[in-house]
């Protein structure tokens, strides 16, 4: 076994309300990978933030090669040798992408900072992971995918002793991923401790050699991977038997009951997000919308949402020719969309869980029809039951939601202006896998119901899985529509790869 | 810099649109009037202006950095009155200058550190500290009070002001001005401080998580505002000679609006010292043009302000807007 580098004790950490982490042990060994797995709300991410001094602790201690650390910032964490990914991409927007890379530790001469360095540098980390673009762009103009792999090159940019990466592959696509994971084992190869967040049990398989599982802010246990089979560390993560967990898992899937049409477009363009695209949505049908990223799925999404206006073609909803102008005139007509970024594009950070949820729906019923407050807690109280959105109580402010969380209440926000088309951008990013298996299951419940559902998501088992039919999208056009027994993974593999290949 | 490569960002279109506005108003002056294009007004413009720019300059850092300061106006007035006050009562011009300058940075670090510290808006603790540096200018003198002294007379207006002919010279603010607005644009785009202040405006969390060190940023932000505030103060005496409690009230607004008609945002983040000065100018040019005229009320000087300030806001939320799928 390998030398401890990082080891906590003890760690503590109080919330209001809440005792997000009680006591936890944890130790991360050189040339190692450690994986850190819980449920949402489990305390993996205030694990991170307590050791690097984004909050405080109340308790506990942490060492670093046998040095006792206690950095009150992210960067006294960095300087005695821990560098962070944290959860959700936090940089700079208005930053370029170099500039990101390199803040705080730019190099001058003379005091002066030296660009044609620092462009560099930046350069070169992405290369490390893969990536080339230009880093002179700004980093609010790139999309999440690239924000994120930034992100983590920033992280790779310092002579670390531990890494820590807190849900760094959310937003990435396959060939990033593997891309990522090469650039881990290199590190994990020269010597680093490095510690892995994620809720794709897959990529932690492929990846960790040691799993510490957290429940309820609870140290559950340390595991070599070899001991743990996929369905135990399950079991540990919900606190339930084996048995239990596979009960779970065996749910026949349901048969599609086709419905009638209920939007569909002709010819639907916009320049440089969209070629000309029919696609027909119908009733108690999930339709999968498959392909790489930046494929074109989001801008699909915008586009038929009225965030984006098309240039071409058009859009009918139960026959009559519709054009959305805005998102209101698409709620109007019984549209939702949950979006892919949630941090900058969805959660209102400063409002309660409660005010959080009804927002939509406010919106919908009018800005002067306030709903009632006996309603809007029987709403809040339906949905957190409904998803197991784990919260201090409804007046909790969004913000100090876990990540998976808040990506339930955005969910359930659109659930209750009940609409009669459900759009969702990458819905289970950043749940866990029980939470998943219930938002799958409310799908199909919602279905049933007669809801016309648009599902995007990287994913292929995942889309294979949720969808009747599956439209496969490559370079901003529709490049296949699966159909029936076509609907599994390998073909919509083999759809976004045909002409790649060719 | 590669010219052939240059293709200006979104972010740089503010600042190019409002370079335009500058130079429309400019040959339109030199049109309509003549003596217009004398190098006569072109020097009056930088010099009569010189004063607020320079603090200008000091009220875009706070902005870049998510802020505000609304102190300026009352700060400048401060510096003055001490200034003259000093000197009035026998010290040298030099220390009264020194001292001022240091009111205006400890004055500035003081709101910083409030700001910061007890987390309060900077809206209400500038408010605060622009009632009290107001105040304290009358409690140093109630009244204007003119500079009389040869440091004054002779030495910053003849001997370190550059003649271009036998009735024409620089004056020495309009290199104060210039040498202000470089350092400035310098601190901005090569320093680590300046790389910092824009983080902290683009976003906090995010920047804290980037290990920025938010609190020394933060106060020593409004540290350079109110020392800027202060030389702008030091400028305007050497333009005025003297002080007066009860001059450039609203100030701190003409150098908001500069800062946004040069392309900053008043979000924080994004923007451009060069900018602000070319927005100093244009407010400089309206008030010539004004002038020149003749028969329009001075006020139509604030309504032209006001008019550009809408359309530059306008051309910001556009440029701002655009999004890349
Ligand atoms: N700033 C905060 N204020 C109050 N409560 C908080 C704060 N941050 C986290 N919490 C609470 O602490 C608990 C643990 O949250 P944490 O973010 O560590 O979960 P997590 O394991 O990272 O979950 P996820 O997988 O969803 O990211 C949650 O119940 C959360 O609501
Ligand atoms: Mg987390």
């Amino acid at each position: 076994m390998s030398a401890p580098i990082l080891v906590c004790r003890g760690l503590t950490k109080r919330f209001p309300g809440v005792v997000a982490l009680d006591g936890v042990d944890f130790c991360a060994r050189g040339g190692e990978v450690h994986a850190l797995m819980g449920e949402n709300g489990a305390g993996k991410s205030t694990l991170i933030k307590a050791l690097t001094g984004v909050h405080p602790r109340d308790a506990g201690q942490a060492e670093v090669d046998g040095r006792p650390v206690h950095p009150r910032s992210p960067r006294e964490a960095e300087a005695a040798g821990i560098s962070t990914v944290y959860q959700e991409v936090n940089l700079i927007p208005d930053l370029s992408v170099a500039e990101n890379i390199c803040l705080g530790r730019q190099r001058t001469r003379l005091g002066f900072i030296r660009w044609g360095d620092a462009r560099t540098r930046a350069r070169a980390a992405l290369a490390r992971l893969g990536l080339e673009l230009d880093v002179e762009r700004t980093l609010s103009e790139c999309s999440i995918a690239v924000q994120q792999l930034v992100a983590i090159a920033r992280a790779t940019d310092i002579d670390a002793r531990v890494l820590i990466l807190d849900e760094p592959t959310s937003s990435l696509d396959a060939g990033e991923v593997a891309q990522l994971f090469a650039v881990v084992r290199r590190l994990r190869d020269q010597g680093l401790a490095i510690v892995f967040v994620s809720h794709f049990l897959d990529q932690v398989y492929a990846l960790a050699d040691r799993i510490t599982v957290l429940r309820n802010g609870r140290l559950v246990g340390e595991f070599p991977v070899a001991e743990l089979p996929r369905l135990q560390l399950v079991a540990h993560m919900m606190g339930r038997s084996v048995d239990e967990v596979e009960a779970l898992r065996h749910r026949e899937r349901p048969a599609a009951a086709p419905g009638e049409p209920l939007l569909s477009t002709r010819g639907l363009t916009r320049r440089h997000a969209v070629l000309p695209l029919d696609l027909e949505l119908r009733r108690g049908e999930v339709l999968g919308l498959g392909g790489l990223l930046g494929s074109g799925r989001t801008e699909v999404a915008r586009l038929l949402f009225g965030l984006d206006r098309a240039d071409a073609g058009e859009t009918r909803l139960e026959g009559r020719p519709v054009s959305f102008h805005s998102p209101a005139d698409a709620m109007r007509a019984g549209l939702a969309l949950t979006p892919e970024d949630r941090k900058t594009q969805a959660i209102l950070p400063n409002l309660t869980v409660r005010e959080n949820l009804v927002v939509a729906l406010q919106a919908r019923r009018g800005l002067w029809k306030q709903i009632p407050r006996a309603e809007q807690d029987r709403l809040v109280a339906d949905f957190t039951r409904a998803l197991g959105i784990k919260t201090s109580g409804p007046e909790q402010l969004i913000r100090n939601l876990s990540g998976g969380n808040q990506q339930k209440v955005i969910l359930a926000r659109w659930l209750a202006t009940e609409p009669r088309l459900l759009i969702l951008d990458e819905p289970t990013r950043g749940i866990d896998v029980g939470a998943q298996a219930d938002i799958e299951r409310l799908l199909a419940k919602l279905r049933d119901e007669g809801l016309a559902i648009v599902f995007i998501c990287a994913d292929t088992a995942e889309l294979s899985r949720n969808s009747q039919r599956i439209a496969v999208l490559r370079d901003h056009a529709k490049v296949a529509e699966l159909t029936g027994s076509d609907v599994n993974e390998q073909a919509v593999m083999r759809a976004i790869a045909r002409e790649t290949a060719a | 810099m590669n010219l052939a490569k240059f293709r200006p960002s979104a972010r740089l279109w503010p600042v190019l649109a409002s370079l335009g506005v500058l130079i429309l108003l400019y040959a339109g002056g030199c049109l309509l009037f003549e003596n217009f294009g004398s190098l006569r007004v072109l020097i009056n413009l930088f010099g009569d202006n010189a004063f607020l720019g320079v603090a200008a300059v000091g009220a875009t850092f706070v902005i870049l950095s998510g802020g505000i300061d609304l102190s300026v106006g009352a700060v400048v007035a401060f510096t003055g009155v001490l200034i003259a006050s000093l000197i009035g009562h026998g010290q040298p011009p030099l220390l009264a200058i020194g001292l001022a300058l240091g009111f205006g940075a400890g004055f500035g670090a003081l709101m910083g550190a409030l700001i910061h510290l007890y987390a309060l808006p900077p809206f209400l603790v500038t408010l605060g500290g622009m009632f009290l540096a107001r105040g304290l200018a009358f409690v140093v003198h109630p009244e204007s009070l003119s500079i009389d002294h040869p440091f004054y007379g002779e030495f910053i207006s003849q001997t370190l002001s550059v003649p271009v002919s036998r009735r024409l010279a620089i004056p020495f603010t309009a290199f104060a001005l210039i040498a202000v607005v470089l350092a400035g644009a310098a601190l901005a785009r090569w320093s680590r401080f300046g790389r910092n202040v824009l983080a902290l405006g683009s976003s906090e969390s995010s920047a804290r998580l980037m290990g920025v060190p938010i609190g020394s940023t933060k106060i020593l932000v409004y540290t350079l505002g109110g020392f800027l505030s202060a030389l702008g103060g030091v400028v305007a005496t050497f333009y005025m000679q003297s002080g007066n409690p009860a001059s450039f009230v609203g100030l701190e607004l003409d150098a908001i609006a500069a800062a946004v008609i040069g392309g900053t945002l008043l979000r924080g983040g994004v923007g451009y010292i060069p900018g602000t000065l070319v927005g100093v100018l244009i407010l400089g040019l309206i008030q010539t043009l004004v002038i020149f005229q003749g028969t329009l009320n001075s006020w139509w000087t604030r309504i032209a302000v006001g008019g550009l300030l809408f359309v530059f806001i306008v051309l910001q939320q556009l440029t701002a807007r655009r999004r890349v799928g």
